[in-house]
């Protein structure tokens, strides 16, 4: 028991100073530790930018690796190549890309990537995470870029169970392309689109990576601060495990929500 | 899981031969090449080149698309100043325990679940599943606190390669993946076994083991790259430089070292997920689909 996980930290050095919880001591507080981490200035906040991160995520990491599964499903020739492009991010460790992203793609200057093609494109060119109005599409940028290969790939999966006689029906009633994926893909693939729409709800509200490497935690005016951030600096940064724990309560109770319909569904589906 | 050349999609195979669908077919291809490199496989040229050039020329506008003046040393710093070899072996021993550790118990969990059949045993496959639904980030507070100091043997495993071992262990997930996969060997072989007289750990270890190979596999590389892409709590429980993963070396580094040097151990980083996924990239996307679709 020697080894006092906040020595690194050096902000506690002596067994006395330790939160009570170390000590063995607990006391009843009621809602104190509630209270205090509704007080704390950044909860709302916290809150606000993790559900537009979740919203814009869905629309952007969802849509995208459904089309690209459509796309990869019809064709016949380099479906291995593309596969493996699509997958290869997911294989990276998170910091790397991050980093990635941070130095070399979002660099403010036109030294930066992205501000180099946007400039070649005669397009205006953008602070990127010094920007509080963009620092949230550029979080879901980097983790879409991540991430979008696991579900794309499921997807694939997916799409190749539809029977092919219902494309040709649709075919034979008329159904143009758009309306084809609209009444035969989308109906066929229902339950794996919701089910995944869940688990990427259940995944992104648990944003925390990408603010703290992309942002250094807080980022521009607070813009990136989400939830799982917060309780990262209550519980290892302001000795307050306590009101760490009843933020994850907070988290777990509002994901409950999602995961009482993710449980319906999966039930539906035996 | 390959495409059958025979099975209709959403554009049928015969619109597709004739001429104006032929050819939107082969444009619609190359263009969908082209865009999906430049898209997944640009970014990491850029990375592995970006580390190769100076600081000046990475400030250069525009970018030049070649490093003029390469700079190895760029790497040789990285390795050098972050100690990456201390680092990476660190996480190859954390990733490494971790595969032997959920192989042996995992598939213990698993083996006893469908074919030992306990009493209860579907209320603790219930109560495993239903620990998936918890987040990851909810459980950090008290898995840190259980960590600091265990029940019972009141021992603090900080910097403890256990820290990272046991919690993984307790995957569900894999337990679930493992009693599916042993749920579909036959009834008749273990029967078979037992008139052989084996007891059911020879039966484990004889019959069903050599026949679930291909999940075996798909468990363990699942279980390396899940210790090689964790950041946050190999960060909050190893603490000590000497003991750090990888990933929160680079990142602990990051502050004080020169941008292109923190890219090039990044990518060093990188390399070992990247080939493992190259050698085994088919393991890993049926795994991805069985894991999810039939799980």
């Amino acid at each position: 028991m020697d080894r006092c996980p906040y020595r690194s930290t050096g902000r506690l050095r002596h067994r006395h100073e330790l939160p009570a919880h170390r000590r063995g001591e607990t006391t009843w507080v009621g809602w104190d530790n509630y209270v205090r981490i509704l007080d704390d200035p950044s909860f709302w906040t916290a809150w606000k930018n993790t559900f537009s991160f979740t919203v814009l995520a869905l629309l952007l990491g969802y849509a995208v690796p459904f089309f690209v599964a459509i796309l990869l499903n019809e064709f016949r020739h380099a479906t291995g190549y593309l596969r493996i492009l699509v997958y290869l991010p997911v294989m990276l460790p998170p910091t790397s890309a991050l980093f990635l992203f941070k130095f070399y793609a979002y660099d403010p200057s036109e030294a930066g990537l992205f501000n180099a093609i946007l400039k070649a494109l005669h397009l205006p060119t953008s602070q990127w995470m010094q920007s509080p109005e963009m620092t949230m599409p550029a979080m879901v940028i980097a983790s879409t870029w991540m991430n979008m290969g696991g579900a794309a790939l499921i997807y694939l999966a997916a799409l190749q169970n539809i029977p092919g006689e219902l494309y040709e029906a649709a075919e034979l009633d008329g159904a143009g392309v758009w309306r084809r994926i609209r009444h035969v893909t989308v109906p066929q693939t229902r339950l794996i689109l919701a089910l995944l729409a869940m688990l990427q709800i259940v995944a992104t509200m648990q944003l925390f990576i990408e603010p703290l490497i992309l942002a250094n935690g807080a980022g521009a005016e607070d813009s990136a601060t989400s939830v799982a951030y917060l309780i990262y600096q209550h519980g290892f940064f302001q000795n307050d495990l306590n009101g760490a724990a009843a933020l994850g309560v907070i988290m777990l109770v509002v994901l409950a929500g999602f995961s009482a319909v993710y449980l319906r569904l999966t039930a539906k589906q035996d | 899981m390959a495409q059958d050349s025979g099975t209709r999609t959403l554009i049928s195979r015969a619109q597709l031969r004739r001429g104006r669908g032929r050819a939107i077919y082969w444009a619609l291809l190359a263009v969908v090449v082209i865009g999906f490199t430049l898209v997944f496989l640009g970014p990491l040229y850029w990375m592995v080149t970006g580390a190769l050039k100076s600081g000046q020329e990475i400030a250069q506008t525009p970018p030049s698309l070649f490093p003029q003046d390469p700079q190895w040393q760029n790497y040789a710093d990285a390795w050098n100043n972050l100690d990456l070899a201390k680092l990476l072996f660190n996480t190859f021993y954390y990733a490494t325990g971790a595969v032997l550790f959920q192989l042996v118990l995992d598939t213990a969990a698993a083996y006893s679940l469908s074919k030992l059949r306990p009493i209860f045993g579907n209320v603790i496959l219930g109560l495993m599943l239903a620990t998936l639904m918890i987040p990851a980030m909810v459980l950090i507070v008290p898995q840190y606190v259980t960590v600091i100091d265990l029940p019972i043997l009141h021992v603090s495993l900080l910097d403890s390669p256990f820290a990272i071992w046991l919690p993984l262990v307790a995957n569900a997930f894999n337990i679930f993946l493992l009693k599916r996969f042993f749920d579909s060997i036959p009834e008749d072989l273990m029967a078979a076994a037992l008139m052989d007289g084996a007891t059911p750990l020879r039966t484990l270890w004889s019959i069903i083991l050599p026949m679930s190979r291909p999940i075996l596999g798909v468990v363990s590389i699942f279980a390396v790259t899940a210790v090689w892409k964790d950041f946050l709590w190999p960060k909050l429980v190893m603490p000590s430089p000497e003991t750090r993963t990888v990933s929160v070396g680079i990142y602990a580094f990051a502050g004080g070292t020169p941008m292109n040097v923190v890219i090039a151990a990044s990518v060093i980083a990188a390399i070992p997920t990247v080939i493992l996924f190259l050698i085994f990239q088919r393991n890993i996307m049926s795994g991805l689909t069985t894991g999810s679709l039939k799980g």
